[in-house]
């Protein structure tokens, strides 16, 4: 049976540093496996986020190798084994314990989100045209990996931009046929949609597939343009009265 | 945010990545520049810009080509338009701030950070917002790249096809797919709707909009295509109208 030689950061927020172990591969093994092998056999402390093993949940997220990933769907045999495997906390997050960081930033902002308002007298009848785009949004399982590769969030540590998660969050329910309240003037200032320039790491990294730069970033930049931008929109509007 | 570092993650650059993500960025940086440098060097040459019915699209539409009241070379007139769509394209954004900001170079990849980064909400990059503007100068420009692609078959008053005609036309096609790929013509066609089924009208924005957002996932390709297919044809009509090569007549 071969081995893995994996490097996993043990620590907390005063510090830490990779530890090494030794791990057996099987077949159809994942980085989770892996790390539940250290658990069970060498590391019983070793602190990891998990739940489904299945890729729905959003909890297992770390970065392997240097990527972002969901360790439930990271499997061993598609990582080279000729180098130790790193397997490291987010790095936008603060570490708690090992490979479990504290996200609790994210539900702060997650607040500042107008929930759906219905629009008065809504007929409850939605046909499948006009909600593919926000089905799209709500397959999002808050995994957060596209805030931890986010450089604005990341790197240059913007409180003032929300993140992909919630650009998704604010687009789906922006876009929703029945929602009637306007969350524009947020999108630009509260959440500092201003802030993301469009690198696509995000979609890069989301494991459910969402177009999170394409359909919900660029889109509702657009939106901030129509109310904010263009004069000849702005015209229009007060021309014709419209929203 | 993060309050812990994890040895190896601190300074410019410094990724746990294994793969060579610099790969990524090395091809635009250099095309881009080649590009860049090229076209500034047709853009103000001034000379070798048509041949027979080839108009290089560098010098469409065609400005003052006697020099009456522009001493200049004729491009420089024109170059701000085309320059600026692709300049606030959200496709080539993400391409230079990769590739020439670095910022990040790659994902996962540490940039410069500091908090000083105001990404696109002050000058000179919140002028990205004024993107559709461009798409609206675009079409103008295809307008008339699409004349100097008809007119391209006409020779001396009768149809005719030279390799020109071809080049110029399949340049035409592709800068129509890189334009009406647009995410801002995709927003105004349709995106900005929340209800597509509520009206006839909205119905057939919705129409439009499934049309441009399956163009739209191509937005990348055409705009390298594209890129390619404007210099390739001026490099086509400079050297036959320089004399270094001769056009070759199909029909």
């Amino acid at each position: 049976m071969s081995e893995a030689v994996m490097q996993v950061f043990r620590g907390n927020r005063e510090g830490g540093s990779p530890v090494e172990f030794r791990v057996p591969i099987t077949p159809g093994m994942v980085v989770l496996d892996a790390l539940h092998h250290i658990q069970g056999h060498q590391a019983p402390d070793l602190a990891v986020r998990w739940n489904c093993k299945a890729g729905k949940c959003g909890s297992c997220s770390a970065e392997v190798n240097g990527r972002p990933r969901l360790t439930c769907k990271t499997r061993m045999d598609a990582l080279p084994t000729d180098q130790p495997i790193t397997v490291n906390p987010m790095k936008t997050f603060p570490v708690i314990k090992d490979l479990v960081t504290d996200v609790s930033w994210n539900y702060e902002v997650n607040k500042k989100i107008p929930a759906f308002k219905p629009k008065a007298g809504t007929d409850w009848k939605m046909y499948q045209e006009d909600i593919d785009r926000v089905q799209e949004f709500r397959k999002c399982i808050e995994c957060f990996l596209c805030q931890d590769v986010c450089h604005v969030l990341r790197d240059h540590d913007k409180k003032e931009f929300a993140g992909p998660r919630f650009m998704v969050r604010t687009a789906a329910l922006e876009m929703h046929p029945l929602d009637s309240a306007d969350r524009i003037p947020l999108v630009k200032k509260e959440l500092g949609i201003g802030y993301c320039n469009i690198t696509k790491c995000c979609t890069e990294v989301c494991p459910e597939e969402i177009h999170i730069t394409d359909n919900a970033i660029i889109p509702l930049k657009e939106r901030v343009v129509d109310e904010f931008y263009d004069p000849i929109a702005k015209l229009v509007r007060k021309i014709t009265g419209a929203k | 945010m993060a309050e812990l570092q994890i040895v190896g993650q601190q300074g410019f650059g410094a990724t746990k990545r294994r793969d060579s993500w610099w790969i990524e960025i090395l091809p635009v940086f250099i095309v881009l520049n080649s590009f860049g440098a090229y076209a500034t060097f047709r853009a103000f040459e001034g000379k070798f810009y048509e041949w027979g019915p080839y108009l290089s699209p560098f010098y469409s539409p065609l400005i003052d080509a006697g020099h009456t009241w522009w001493k200049f070379s004729p491009a420089l007139l024109i170059l701000a338009g085309p320059l600026g769509f692709r300049a606030t394209c959200y496709y080539y954004r993400k391409a230079y701030y990769r590739a020439f900001f670095l910022d990040p170079p790659a994902c996962a990849v540490n940039d410069r950070g500091g908090h000083n980064y105001k990404g696109e909400t002050s000058f000179p990059f919140i002028l990205q917002n004024l993107h559709r503007y461009f798409f609206y100068l675009a079409l103008i420009f295809l307008a008339f790249l699409w004349y100097d692609a008809v007119l391209s078959f006409r020779w001396d008053g009768h149809f005719g096809i030279g390799l020109g005609s071809l080049i110029m036309t399949v340049n035409v096609i592709l800068l129509s797919l890189y334009s009406f790929s647009c995410h801002s013509w995709r927003h105004l066609i349709g995106g900005k709707l929340d209800c597509f089924s509520c009206s006839k009208s909205t119905q057939v924005r919705h129409g439009g909009w499934k049309a441009v957002s399956a163009l739209n996932e191509k937005h990348m390709l055409f705009a390298w295509l594209s890129l390619f297919s404007v210099g390739l044809t001026d490099l086509y009509i400079r050297l036959v109208s320089c004399g270094a090569i001769t056009d070759i007549k199909i029909l």
